[in-house]
C-alpha cells in the first residue's frame, strides 16, 4: 500500500527516528541536527538518534543560555541553541580561489572546486525554515547566484521538527515563522508526548514521501492531528517574547533619530554576536592574502558584521563611526530595510540575538522602546522580563 | 637597503620586555626559516650575532619606553627604518611593567633596589605609539607567531595585513566555540579584547584575560555593568580583570581606573 | 523540492584583462588601458568593475572609456588605499583580474530629445566621461550638451586633452574651474556649483548627471532644482566599500539601498532624505 504522498500525514514510532538517521545516511547524506556540546545544544553531525539531546531542555534569557537535563521521554523539548544551518550553507570561512603567479607580471586563478555535499538537516524548526528561506532569496533569487551558497544549497533535504518549547527569547509567533510549520520542509515531524510518545510525519515534497516509504509508519488519525494542534498552540502561547511589528518598518525609519538610540549604544559593546548567531545576517568580507615568497595569493570570504568599524570603510574614514549609527544600522536594516530590499523581514524571531548578547541587549525592548516613546497614546506594552537569572 | 640579492633587511629591536615576542619567533622555526629566505634578517640579537649596519626596510620592535636612554633609543630606530612595526602587548601598550603608572615609582624602585639611586628609570612605562610613528601594531602577549608571518608576508607583497581590529568573539564564533560568558557565566573580556589570538582561551573554556588589548570600538564599562548585576563581579576584582597586559591601553586603563574610586 | 540549478555564470572570480597603456593624469590618478584576455564585455556608461591587483586586492573602479569599444576597457583610479595605490604602479603588460560590469547605469536616454548638463568634480569626471562619449557618438540626439568640470587646482584636472578637444570641435559647452587661483589659469575660479547659475542649458528641459564628493553633489542637486530642474532628472553616482559588487556582501547599503545593486547611479529623490541622515 502506498504511503502518505504531498500533503499527506502519517505516525512512526520514537525508534523510527534511528532508522531515518540511518536511511538517510545510506543514501549519502550528513544528518545534521541537534546534539548537546560543550553544555549547549549545538548542529552537528548525527550518525545515531542517540546523538540527540534526548532528556535535555535549556533555559534562555537576555545574555543567559543554560541547558539542564530532565525527566521525560521528550527529543526534541529545547528552543534554538547558537548555530544554525547558515554555518552550513554560508559557512564562516570560505576559501573562493587561489592565484599562483612565477613573479613575472601574469597570473592564473585557480578556482576552488565546489563540492555538492549532501545535507539533510534534521529538526529544523520554523523560524530556522524561516531563515533558510530569507538566504535564498539573499543569495539565489536576485541577479546573481552566489556560487558557494547555491553549491552547498542544491543538495540539500529540511526535515524540520515543530517546536513544543520555545525558550524565554523567542518570539516567532510575533514574526509569523513558527512555532506551526506547514510547508517549506521535505518532512515535518511533530513530537506528540500524549499517551505513546510518537511522532506525527507530514510530507512536504516527493522526496520527503518516499523516505517516509522506508520507515514504518502508520496512517494518522484525527486524534494525532488533534495532537499536534495542542501542541503547536501551547507553544505559541509559551514565547518568551513579543515583537509588534504593525507599522514597525515606517516606525523605526521616521525615528533613526530617536534618543533610545543612543540609550542602547551605551550598552551596546559592538562585538558583533548579534549578527554571527542570527540565521539571517549574510554580510561577509573578503580576505586577500599571499605566502611569504608571493607565489601564492589566497582569496577568503568571511562573515562579517555591520557592528565593525571597518565594515563602514570608506576613504578616508567609516560611515559608521558611532556605535549608536551601527546598532541602528542593524537594526533598521533586519526589521524594515530588509524587507524593502527583499520583501520580507530580515528577522524570523528566533531570539539567538538576545541570549547571545553578552550584555543582555534585546531587539524587541528596543523595538517597543521606540514605539512606547514615539505613541502619542502609548498602549499599555508589557515590559518582557528582564533575564532568566 | 636591500642586501646584495635583493631581499629587504629586517631588525628587530629590544626595549623594556621580557623577550617572549622575539622567543614566539624563534620558537617557530618553520616559520622563521622561510622568512629568513625572504628577507635578510640585518639585526636581531636574540638570533644571530651578525649585525648589518641599517638603515632597515623593516623595524620590528618588541618592549616599551622606560628609561630616557629607550626614549632616545627608538627615536633613532625610527630614523635608520622605513616601515617600524611594534610586536606584542609592551611595545603597544606598554606591558605588564605600565602597572607601575598606576603606582608610585619611587617607592617601587626604594623597595627593589639596594640604590635606588643609580636605576634611571622614567615614571611611566609607555607604548613605542607614544615616541614615534608606528606603520603597523600587532597586539598580544606574546604576538601570534602566524600574525607576524602575515604582516611580513604583506609587507613584502605591498598589500593591507589581515590583522583585523573587531573583538574576539567573532573568532569565537568563526571556529564555533560556544560562548562561555553566555552559556557558563564565565567572566570573559573577549567582547572589548581585539581579536588575533583565534579565541585561544574560550577554546579552552576559560575567558578572555584580554592579552591583544582592546577593540577598535571597546565598551568596557556596559561589560563591567553586566559582570557586577549579573556575574557578581566586583570591583576589585573588575579593576584586575583590565590591569594587566594591556593595564595602560586607553580603555583598559580609563575602565581599571573607575573600579580604583568605587573599590572600597 | 530543495533541488536547484547551479549558476551558470561565476561572479567570484574576475576574467585576466592585460595591461596595455598606463597614462598618468595627476600626481595621483592614472588611467589604466587594458585589454581582454577573451571576448570582450559590453558595458554602460556609469557602470563600475572590481579590479583585482595580484597579491594586493579588489576595489570598485567605474569604467572611464567609450562603450563603444568595449575591447579597450580603462579605469582611471586614483592612489587612495593599497590596491589604488598598487594600480597606479602597474606597468603596461601587467596582468589584472576584472569582474564586472555592475550596476545601474546613467539614465542617457531620458536625456534624449533635451539638454545634458554634466557637473563633474575631480576624479569624479572619470564615472561621467563614458557618458559623455556615448553623448557625443549621438550628438544630434540631444539638445545642448554642457559639461562643468570642477577640480582642487589645474594639476588635479583630469583627462585634460578630452576637455580640450570636446570644446573645440564636438559640440560641448566644457566650463571648467579650480577651488583656487594659480598663475596661468584663465578660466573660471570657485567651487564647480558656482558655473552653475551661469552657464546657458534650458533648466526646464534639462537631465542632470553628477559625480563628484558627496558634498559637492549635495549642493550641485540644490542649484539646479533651483535654477528650475525637476529633482527626477537629476542624478548622481554614490560609492563606498564595496566587496561583492552584486548586493550580497552588505558593505555599500545606505538605507534601503545597496549602492552595488541598486545604483552607484541614483536620480536625486532616490537619496536626498538618506544623504541628509548621519552615520547612516
Amino acid at each position: 500500500m502506498a504511503g502518505p504522498q504531498l500533503g499527506g500525514a502519517a505516525v512512526m514510532a520514537v525508534d523510527e527516528l534511528d532508522t531515518l538517521i540511518l536511511a538517510l545516511r545510506a543514501d549519502g547524506y550528513r544528518v545534521v541536527g541537534p546534539t548537546i556540546r560543550d553544555g549547549t545544544i549545538v548542529h552537528a553531525d548525527l550518525e545515531r538518534s542517540s546523538d540527540l539531546p534526548q532528556g535535555w531542555t535549556d533555559e534562555q534569557g537576555p545574555g543567559t543560555y543554560r541547558a539542564r537535563s530532565v525527566d521525560g521521554d521528550a527529543q526534541f523539548s529545547y528552543a534554538v541553541g547558537p548555530s544554525s544551518p547558515k554555518e552550513e550553507l554560508f559557512p564562516p570561512r570560505q576559501r573562493l580561489w587561489t592565484a599562483t603567479s612565477d613573479g613575472d607580471a601574469s597570473f592564473q586563478v585557480v578556482e576552488e572546486v565546489r563540492e555538492t555535499p549532501r545535507i539533510a538537516f534534521l529538526g529544523l524548526r520554523g523560524c530556522e525554515l524561516a531563515a533558510i528561506a530569507i538566504q535564498d532569496r539573499v543569495f539565489l533569487r536576485g541577479s546573481y547566484q552566489d556560487e558557494v551558497y547555491a553549491a552547498n544549497r542544491s543538495d540539500t533535504l529540511l526535515i524540520a521538527v515543530e517546536c513544543g518549547s520555545p525558550g524565554g527569547t523567542c518570539f516567532c509567533a510575533s514574526m509569523g515563522t513558527g512555532p506551526r510549520v506547514d510547508d517549506g520542509a521535505d518532512l515535518i515531524l511533530t513530537e506528540l508526548l500524549d499517551g505513546d510518545p510518537r511522532f506525527l510525519v507530514r510530507v512536504g515534497s516527493d522526496t520527503g514521501a518516499a523516505l517516509l516509504e522506508r520507515l514504518t509508519h502508520r496512517e494518522a488519525s484525527a486524534a494525532d492531528l488533534d495532537a499536534r494542534e495542542q501542541v503547536v498552540t501551547a507553544a505559541a502561547a509559551m514565547m518568551g517574547r513579543t515583537l509588534d511589528t504593525d507599522g514597525l518598518h515606517d516606525l523605526l525609519l521616521d525615528n533613526l533619530d530617536h534618543p533610545r538610540w543612543d540609550t542602547v549604544a551605551d550598552r551596546c559593546l559592538a562585538c558583533t554576536n548579534c549578527t554571527l548567531v542570527c540565521p539571517t545576517c549574510f554580510c561577509s568580507t573578503i580576505e586577500d592574502t599571499t605566502d611569504l615568497r608571493g607565489e601564492k595569493a589566497y582569496r577568503d570570504r568571511r562573515w562579517d558584521s555591520c557592528f565593525g568599524l571597518e565594515f563602514s570603510h570608506a576613504t578616508p574614514a567609516s560611515v559608521r563611526t558611532s556605535t549608536k549609527a551601527r546598532y541602528r544600522q542593524w537594526m533598521t536594516h533586519k526589521l524594515a530595510t530588509w524587507i524593502d530590499q527583499f520583501g520580507t523581514s530580515g528577522c524570523v524571531g528566533c531570539g539567538r540575538c538576545i541570549t547571545w548578547c553578552p550584555v543582555g541587549i534585546d531587539i524587541t525592548e528596543e523595538a517597543a522602546a521606540i514605539r512606547r516613546a514615539s505613541d502619542p497614546t502609548p498602549a499599555d506594552l508589557p515590559v518582557p522580563p528582564t533575564g532568566a537569572r | 637597503m636591500h642586501d646584495g640579492i635583493g631581499r629587504p633587511t629586517v631588525a628587530v629591536w629590544k626595549f623594556a620586555s621580557c623577550d617572549g615576542c622575539q622567543l614566539s619567533l624563534l620558537s617557530a622555526e618553520d616559520e622563521l626559516l622561510r622568512i629568513a629566505e625572504e628577507v635578510h634578517i640585518a639585526y636581531f640579537l636574540e638570533a644571530t650575532r651578525e649585525v648589518v649596519e641599517g638603515p632597515y626596510d623593516l623595524s620590528l620592535v618588541e618592549g616599551s619606553i622606560t628609561t630616557p636612554d629607550d626614549a632616545e633609543r627608538i627615536r633613532h630606530v625610527r630614523d635608520i627604518s622605513t616601515t617600524l612595526i611594534t610586536i606584542g602587548a609592551c611595545a603597544t601598550a606598554g606591558g605588564i611593567q605600565a602597572l607601575r603608572n598606576f603606582g608610585d615609582l619611587d617607592a617601587f624602585r626604594s623597595l627593589v633596589y639596594a640604590r635606588p639611586e643609580v636605576v634611571a628609570s622614567l615614571a611611566d612605562s609607555t607604548a613605542i605609539a607614544e615616541h614615534v610613528p608606528v606603520d603597523l601594531e600587532l597586539r598580544g602577549c606574546p604576538i601570534e607567531t602566524d600574525q607576524l608571518v602575515e604582516v611580513i608576508s604583506a609587507v613584502l607583497a605591498g598589500r593591507k595585513p589581515v590583522t583585523p581590529t573587531h573583538s574576539v568573539c567573532v573568532e569565537c564564533k568563526l571556529r564555533g566555540n560556544v560562548c562561555v560568558a553566555v552559556a557558563d557565566g564565565t567572566p570573559c573580556l573577549g567582547p572589548v579584547t581585539q581579536a588575533g589570538c583565534g579565541a585561544r582561551c574560550p577554546a579552552f573554556a576559560r575567558g578572555c584575560y584580554g592579552c591583544f588589548g582592546p577593540t577598535e570600538s571597546p565598551n568596557p564599562a556596559s561589560l563591567s555593568a553586566w559582570l557586577e548585576e549579573q556575574f557578581g563581579v566586583d570591583h576589585p576584582e573588575l579593576l584586575r580583570l583590565y590591569r594587566t597586559f594591556n593595564a595602560d591601553a586607553p580603555a583598559f586603563r580609563s575602565e581599571s581606573r573607575r573600579h580604583e574610586e568605587v573599590a572600597p | 523540492m530543495t533541488t536547484l540549478e547551479l549558476p551558470t555564470r561565476g561572479e567570484l572570480t574576475g576574467r585576466p584583462y592585460q595591461v596595455s597603456t598606463v597614462r598618468h593624469q595627476t600626481h595621483d590618478v592614472v588611467t589604466i588601458d587594458v585589454r581582454p584576455e577573451q571576448d570582450p564585455i559590453a558595458f554602460q556608461p556609469g557602470q563600475f568593475d572590481m579590479v583585482y591587483v595580484y597579491g594586493v586586492g579588489e576595489a570598485a573602479i567605474s569604467i572611464s572609456s567609450d562603450p563603444a569599444t568595449p575591447g579597450l576597457l580603462s579605469h582611471t583610479i586614483r592612489a587612495v588605499g593599497w590596491v589604488t595605490k598598487a594600480l597606479n604602479q602597474l606597468q603596461p603588460g601587467a596582468t589584472i583580474a576584472i569582474r564586472g560590469p555592475y550596476g545601474r547605469p546613467w539614465p542617457l536616454e531620458q536625456a534624449q530629445g533635451r539638454d545634458l548638463v554634466i557637473v563633474a568634480g575631480g576624479i569624479g569626471l572619470a564615472p561621467v566621461r563614458p557618458a559623455i562619449v556615448q553623448a557625443l557618438h549621438q550628438r544630434e540626439r540631444f539638445g545642448r550638451v554642457v559639461l562643468l568640470v570642477g577640480a582642487r587646482s589645474p594639476r588635479d584636472l583630469v583627462f585634460r586633452d578630452d576637455l580640450d578637444r570636446w570644446n573645440a570641435d564636438r559640440g560641448i559647452d566644457v566650463h571648467a574651474t579650480v577651488d583656487s587661483a594659480v598663475r596661468g589659469w584663465t578660466d573660471h575660479v570657485g567651487v564647480v556649483t558656482t558655473l552653475i547659475p551661469r552657464v546657458p542649458f534650458d533648466p526646464e528641459n534639462a537631465v542632470v548627471l553628477a559625480c563628484g564628493p558627496e558634498v559637492m553633489m549635495r549642493a550641485t542637486a540644490r542649484s539646479m532644482q533651483a535654477r528650475g530642474v525637476p529633482a527626477e532628472r537629476i542624478h548622481v553616482t554614490l560609492e563606498r566599500n564595496m566587496k561583492c559588487g552584486v548586493g550580497t556582501c552588505g558593505h555599500c547599503q545606505l538605507g534601503p539601498l545597496f549602492l552595488c545593486r541598486d545604483g552607484p547611479v541614483f536620480a536625486w529623490p532616490e537619496v536626498a532624505d538618506l544623504l541628509e541622515v548621519r552615520e547612516l
